[in-house]
């Protein structure tokens, strides 16, 4: 039983493999270019899992490795037999895949029980998990959209998002300097510094406190993109708009949580630095705002992703003939899907890294947070 | 005798009354205290019988509804804004984004002491509670005994001669206890502090105290001032002396008397 657990993956793989091999070829009647190198695909995929079920009860890095081989030899060749045989493909080319696949699946799951004792390992694996999980998406994405024919309109397939990409860096490039270094850097850093300043007058004024703080709560939320074509009302087309919106949506995220954050300071603390007859900014200094940190970077991260959202939506409204939002919004009326898709791609890369320097700048300075020690 | 050494902290028909939702709480009614230099004075009693309270009111931490208190001649407000006490809560209190040589430099920060006096204060008083060595730290990296430790050193860096401390072992077990009990009568010997102690273990008390202020409740009020006979050398062995557990028995009886009424 142990062993079926241990091995089912490899051994559903081969049963599939053995399955399409009766049910050959694997393009459609009539297929222009019939494949004959799929053979040796076949021939390796039936090797590699022979490999596998010998190594039985081998280390999980050895497993890993000869199971990696197994899985990504056979995609690569299936996906290169589909050049000229977009929809033509017949099931025993899916079974094949859905194989490759579950050897991956067996890969990943061998490699995530690997415990590295040095550290540089333990991070190498921390992404190479990832990254196999996340290549197979686009393996099987680029397999189901060109293998079945799925329209191009609908859903193109990863490889022609890649040449888009490739062959659009200038344009691209342009788009990201509009969106992202214009509006998202100004509106998210004046919208997060001015929540902030005002969170401190706030705490420091009663009336503020006690007058903008729930109405900051309710304007929290509201969907404020709707503002959009107002702000582009006020301050025209360029970019200029468009910080105006996303400050709108950064604002009251970092008002409350960082109302919130001064907040969390113990009875205990506050009256340790009474004793030590602290003024109102020592206090704030060097214990209100130490022990705000997590909710204020709690509220930086929200606002890292509302930012780019609020830019790329705002630019729906009117703008100059360059940004991610406009490119995203005539290129669908082109039907250049391609580009539209280009452009997520960019966005979701550049909403990682903005997220990932952020989170990475939170653990630097809350390291000393319970959620944050021992890691 | 020779002459008696200064009051530290005078109190004449002391009293707080909170109000609350439930009608008035009588946290302290009618209480007089004299505490002179270099005294050790422990305050004992059930919960509730306002010996936090008192000390709370001697930091300016709560405010008296009654009565009068001064200390060092000033009002608490005034003693606190000259800085003249400091403070060991029963929690180490410790700020964990600051590490053990930063939390002590702390206060001395807020007081404005240059980083040169600094650094001179803080290897001073980490190694009165025994820390040298840990400066680097951090709190969390601590055990709970040495935190406290560190809060003590904390308490003592700027150099107040009163120091007030609510219960700082109440959280530790009995044998750190003990070890901590034995450095504070050192460090007290070696600094000549004036120093309030609150807790609730009778051993502590008696151990540790020249005056224990035994303390009962609702309303919050002094039922017995013992005047200790130990001398001031104490062995931790002295806990086995007939002396010793004649004091604690009084303290027990006084205890006792407050409470009777009770049940």
């Amino acid at each position: 039983m142990r062993r079926l657990k241990r091995n089912w993956q490899p051994l559903l793989a081969s049963t599939l493999t053995a399955i399409s091999a009766a049910w050959l070829p694997l393009t459609q009647p009539g297929a222009p270019v019939p494949i004959q190198g799929m053979t040796i695909a076949l021939l390796l995929l039936a090797a590699a899992l022979n490999v596998i079920l010998t190594l039985e009860d081998r280390g999980h890095a050895i497993r890993a490795g000869v199971l990696f081989i197994g899985a990504h030899i056979p995609a690569g060749m299936l996906l290169s037999g589909l050049d000229g045989n977009e929809g033509q493909m017949s099931a025993s080319f899916f079974l094949m895949i859905t194989a490759s696949w579950l050897l991956a699946w067996g890969t990943v799951s061998e490699l995530a029980q690997i415990e590295p004792r040095s550290s540089a390992a333990r991070s190498f694996l921390r992404l190479l998990i990832p990254a196999i999980f996340g290549v197979w998406i686009l393996i099987l994405w680029e397999a189901v959209t060109r293998g079945a024919g799925i329209p191009f309109i609908l859903l193109p397939p990863p490889s022609a998002i890649g040449a888009r990409i490739a062959g659009s860096i200038a344009t691209l490039w342009a788009d990201v300097q509009q969106t992202i270094f214009k509006a998202v850097l100004f509106g998210y850093v004046v919208g997060c510094a001015s929540g902030f300043a005002v969170a401190i007058l706030a705490d420091r004024f009663a009336f503020l406190r006690r007058g903008l703080i729930p109405i900051g709560n309710m304007v929290s939320a509201l969907p404020i993109i709707g503002v959009a074509p107002i702000m582009v009302m006020w301050f025209g087309f360029d970019w200029q708009s468009k910080a105006a919106v996303v400050i709108i949506m950064t604002f009251f995220p970092m008002l409350v949580n960082t109302v919130a954050g001064l907040a969390t300071a113990g009875t205990m603390e506050r009256d340790l630095m009474r004793s030590y007859a602290s003024d109102y900014w020592q206090t704030l200094i060097k214990l209100r705002l130490p022990a705000a940190m997590p909710f204020i970077f709690n509220a930086l991260k929200i606002n890292s992703t509302l930012a780019l959202i609020g830019a790329i939506v705002a630019e729906f409204f009117g703008t100059p003939i360059v940004g991610m939002g406009f490119r995203i919004s005539t290129e669908i009326g082109r039907m250049n899907v391609d580009m539209v898709w280009a452009e997520i791609a960019v966005a979701a890369l550049i909403g990682s890294v903005f997220y990932g320097v952020v989170a990475l700048v939170e653990r630097a300075t809350t390291f000393w947070h319970p959620s944050n020690r021992g890691g | 005798m020779s002459v008696t050494p200064p009051s530290v902290v005078s109190a004449r028909k002391l009293g707080l009354t909170f109000q609350t939702g439930d009608g008035p709480v009588h946290a302290l009614s009618n209480v007089d205290l004299e505490v002179r230099k270099g005294d050790f004075v422990s305050f004992i009693g059930p919960s509730g019988c306002g010996k936090t309270t008192f000390l709370r009111v001697i930091a300016d931490l709560e405010k008296n509804t009654d009565g009068e208190i001064t200390v060092n001649g000033m009002t608490p407000e005034e003693a606190r804004k000259s800085r003249s006490y400091g403070y060991v809560f029963q929690a180490p209190a410790l700020y964990p984004w600051r590490t053990i040589e930063k939390n002590v430099a702390l206060p001395l920060e807020i007081m404005g002491h240059s980083a040169a006096e600094r650094a001179k204060r803080i290897e001073r008083t980490l190694d009165l509670v025994n820390l040298s060595g840990f400066g680097k730290k951090y709190p969390w990296q601590l055990s709970g005994g040495m935190q406290q430790r560190a809060s003590i050193a904390r308490a003592l860096a700027f150099d107040a001669d009163l120091l007030l401390m609510d219960e700082p072992f109440g959280a530790l077990d009995e044998i750190v206890r003990d070890h901590l009990n034995a450095q504070l009568l050192k460090l007290w010997a070696r600094t000549e502090k004036t120093i309030c102690f609150v807790t609730h273990s009778i051993p502590e008390a008696v151990y540790l105290s020249t005056r224990i202020v035994v303390m009962s409740p609702r309303p919050g009020r002094v039922t017995d001032v013992i005047e200790s006979t130990l001398p001031k050398e104490r062995p931790l062995e002295i806990r086995e002396t007939p002396e010793f557990l004649e004091i604690a028995h009084r303290v027990r009886e006084g205890l006792r008397a407050g409470h009777s009424y009770e049940e």
